[in-house]
């Protein structure tokens, strides 16, 4: 394997002078993003409290509307009264800051994967992935395609597999409620797996992303 | 032979023809008279409508085959065009000039074939791949199952079988 | 479009060769990504949009999001294995991809698949035509924010996955049509459900008119959008519902007619001002034409006979060396599969021509310009293009 060269001109520190004319100093991967690492966010002080929150939680699933592969389809269906997953307080949101859960859905190849990162890593503490069809869970179908994952837990915090190729809205209904389960058992943990184990998903991560572009966190 | 045949073959060198179906024919041409043939199907044959243009690896016979389907719509009738290419350092001539969009199947080709067209807008881009930094993935020689171990973490668990090996062993567990 | 009486003066002037010279620091222009994650964008792909104002001066389109390499996946299987693959590479209708390779194997190993296995492959193909165009009614009216649209065609699409359902056996990816044959007959009182469907799917059809064509909002916004001029169809080869709304009778069912269409009755639906509204309304009479179509399909069906041909043992199949292509108009336009074999037991190279192909990259890119950014995501819906057959 040869290596490349693919840095972009775009990211590079540069000077720029602005509409009114005043010049000013670029550097567009330290400028625009925060760069302090995730940190774990440690349960409340007694427990019930923690328990009200987790209540609350799980009685809150905001998906983030990132229609990362096929499973995708299955989304329409849910947002209509037929399956009608408003009812269990689940809802889309069209940007990570509003959302709670990022469901993966379907195979993930290596471009979108960046973009899910960020998406993911934009989100707001408490959040929740979710991995949706086969494909998710070993390749799927794609097993032997160059192009897709065939984990998604070594690159993000998975709590919930949902598994078929492809999974019906009453699967994904069902493991909604899982998750829920989960939730407030207290164990969907995800986002403080990131933090504590965040040196290794980033060495997963860039292990396959050769053109690693982004800040290390872009919070 | 096919008419279209009769009428092209004393105007341009064919090579091989096959007639895949009454609508559907196949020639063969040198490079070098492919900007031509291409203007005369379009202008005066009447094939004005490019329906894909791409590549298929001959390996074996070091070659890439270039196909260039184009169809006739009045007439309801397709030619695909094959060009023989050298497999190394292969280099085509564009044709975004006689149809705009065969510059978005130029750039996948220079992509996925390593096949170049200079002059064609926007094929140094990527295209579908980001990153990339092994062979051209369509080449035959480029293995997709090896790259895929090499590179992804694989879950433990999955089992393969030859399909002709493992029925064998289903249908007869004691041998033939 | 010609409420806005923008001020052309700042704008950038192409150079001899149509290039435009943006200069992004100047502080005039602004890029603007749209996706992946967007709700206004069509499945996973991102649009570049440069802007001035609020009137876009260049777009590019990225696409590979959903890149997965079929083309090379299906290089090392054997002709059957691709079988349960190729419906993955276009989600919304699947079926279009189990026909074109059913029938580019069939041709190439000179098998002919039976008269009735023909009239239920045309079922499937009609249904699922209907399915992708109640996707794309309720994309483009919500585009505009009529939101209720996508929850009254969501719900009748259900009721035509319930047919598939009772079909196949599976709601998205049915895996019926294989090569040979299809895998089965129509299940008991399959008429008589699918008539149910189809009168719902006319009154919800009815409903849409009403409230979407009708609606003065969309029409003010719709009308005269997104022009394609009928001389850029050949050249940016444009097929489909795009073409016919650009008054061109461009159908492959009737141009070349394939399976049983030579025996049904039906012409092409054409509009003629080759905007957004017409492409929409275009769509819609489609729609009513399938609807038509299955009942005629239903009528003209043979009740039995064998539903596969004769086919070699799939362990030891080979097919000599040989191409072909086959073509079908799906609900975007005409759908293609170039396949090439060489006599082993899997196929050298496997193309697949999707109509959002070029209409995803080259058209879009020419017909976002001087668009603005709110209408960007209605133009593109328009155009009804699913990443996943550009990139496969």
């Amino acid at each position: 394997m040869q290596s490349k060269d693919f840095s972009k001109a775009e990211l590079q520190k540069r000077t720029v002078t602005g509409p009114d004319g005043v010049e000013f100093e670029v550097d567009p991967m330290r400028d625009y993003f925060c760069e302090a690492p995730p940190t774990v966010m440690p349960p409340a002080y007694i427990k019930i409290v923690e328990d009200l929150f987790n209540w609350a939680r799980a009685e809150s699933i905001w998906i983030l509307g990132f229609g990362t592969g096929c499973g995708a389809i299955e989304m329409r269906p849910l947002m209509t009264p037929r399956f009608d997953a408003y009812r269990y307080g689940i809802q889309w949101r069209p940007t990570p800051r509003q959302a709670n859960l990022f469901v993966i859905s379907g195979y993930l190849s290596v471009k979108t994967l960046k973009r899910a990162i960020r998406s993911y890593e934009q989100m707001q503490n408490p959040k929740y992935v979710v991995g949706l069809g086969s494909c998710t869970i070993n390749g799927g179908m794609y097993w032997d395609s160059y192009n897709t994952i065939k984990r998604l837990d070594d690159y993000l915090p998975v709590d919930l597999y949902i598994t078929g190729c492809m999974p019906r809205p009453e699967a994904l209904l069902q493991g909604f409620m899982d998750l829920k389960k989960v939730i407030r058992a207290g164990n969907a943990e995800g986002a403080n797996r990131y933090a504590e184990n965040f040196a290794w998903y980033k060495a997963n991560q860039k292990q396959i992303i050769h053109d690693w572009d982004m800040p290390e966190y872009s919070w | 032979m096919h008419p279209l045949y009769e009428r092209l073959k004393h105007l341009f060198p064919l090579d091989e023809v096959t007639e895949q179906r009454p609508d559907l024919l196949f020639v063969t041409l040198p490079r070098e008279h492919l900007r031509s043939l291409l203007l005369h199907l379009r202008d005066i044959e009447g094939f004005s409508h490019l329906v894909l243009l791409t590549a298929v690896d001959w390996i074996e016979e070091g070659q890439f085959q270039l196909t260039y389907l184009l169809h006739n719509r009045p007439k309801a009738q397709d030619i695909g065009v094959r060009i023989k290419l050298a497999r190394d350092s292969a280099t085509m001539e564009s044709i975004h000039t006689l149809w705009p969009t065969a510059a978005t199947y130029q750039r996948e080709l220079r992509e996925m074939f390593g096949i170049d067209f200079p002059g064609s807008p926007g094929v140094e881009e990527d295209f579908i791949l980001e990153g990339w930094i092994d062979l051209p993935p369509y080449r035959r020689d480029f293995d997709t199952k090896k790259f895929s171990d090499e590179n992804y973490n694989h879950r433990p668990g999955r089992e393969t079988h030859d399909p002709a090996e493992y029925m064998k062993q289903q249908l007869y567990p004691n041998g033939l | 479009m010609g409420i806005f009486d923008a001020d052309r003066s700042q704008y950038p002037t192409p150079g001899p060769d149509g290039s435009l010279d943006i200069d992004l620091t100047s502080g005039k222009y602004l890029k603007l990504w749209q996706g992946p994650n967007h709700p206004g964008i069509t499945g996973n792909m991102s649009l570049e949009l440069i802007v001035c104002g609020d009137e876009v001066v260049k777009g590019t389109t990225h696409v590979g999001y959903l890149h997965r390499g079929f083309e090379k996946l299906m290089e090392r299987r054997t002709f059957i294995q691709c079988f349960p693959i190729v419906c993955r590479i276009c989600v919304p209708e699947p079926d279009f991809n189990e026909y074109c390779y059913a029938a580019a194997v069939e041709e190439l190993a000179g098998i002919q698949a039976p008269e009735r296995a023909n009239w239920i492959r045309t079922l499937i193909l009609e249904m699922g035509r209907i399915n992708s165009y109640l996707m794309y009614l309720g994309g483009q009216a919500g585009a505009f924010g009529l939101g209720v649209i996508a929850q009254w065609t969501t719900y009748v699409r259900d009721l035509m996955l319930d047919r598939f359902e009772e079909l196949s056996g599976a709601r998205i990816y049915h895996m019926f049509i294989l090569p040979g044959g299809v895998r089965d007959g129509l299940p008991d009182g399959f008429e008589q459900r699918m008539e149910e469907t189809l009168r719902e799917i006319e009154e919800t059809l009815q409903q849409v008119y009403d409230v979407m064509f009708c609606n003065a909002v969309f029409k003010k916004r719709a009308v005269g959008l997104g022009y394609v001029d009928p001389a850029w169809i050949e050249p940016y080869g444009i097929t489909g519902p795009v073409a016919r709304a650009a008054g061109v009778a461009n159908d492959v069912r009737k141009d070349q007619p394939y399976l049983v269409y030579p025996e049904l009755d039906f012409e092409p639906v054409i509009g003629h001002d080759s905007d957004l509204y017409t492409r929409a309304d275009v769509r819609r009479r489609d729609l009513l034409l399938s609807v038509d179509l299955i009942r005629q399909i239903l009528a003209g069906m043979p009740s039995d006979g064998p539903l596969m041909a004769e086919i070699p043992s799939v362990l030891h199949w080979r097919i000599p060396r040989g191409e072909t292509y086959i073509r079908g108009e799906c609900s975007r336009g005409e759908y293609g599969y170039y396949l090439v074999t060489d006599g082993s037991g899997y196929p050298r190279r496997v193309n697949v021509r999707g109509p959002s192909y070029t209409h995803a990259v080259a058209l879009f890119e020419r017909l976002v310009v001087n668009v603005n950014i709110s209408d960007v995501a209605a133009l593109l819906v328009s155009l009804h293009t699913y990443p996943p057959e550009i990139e496969r």
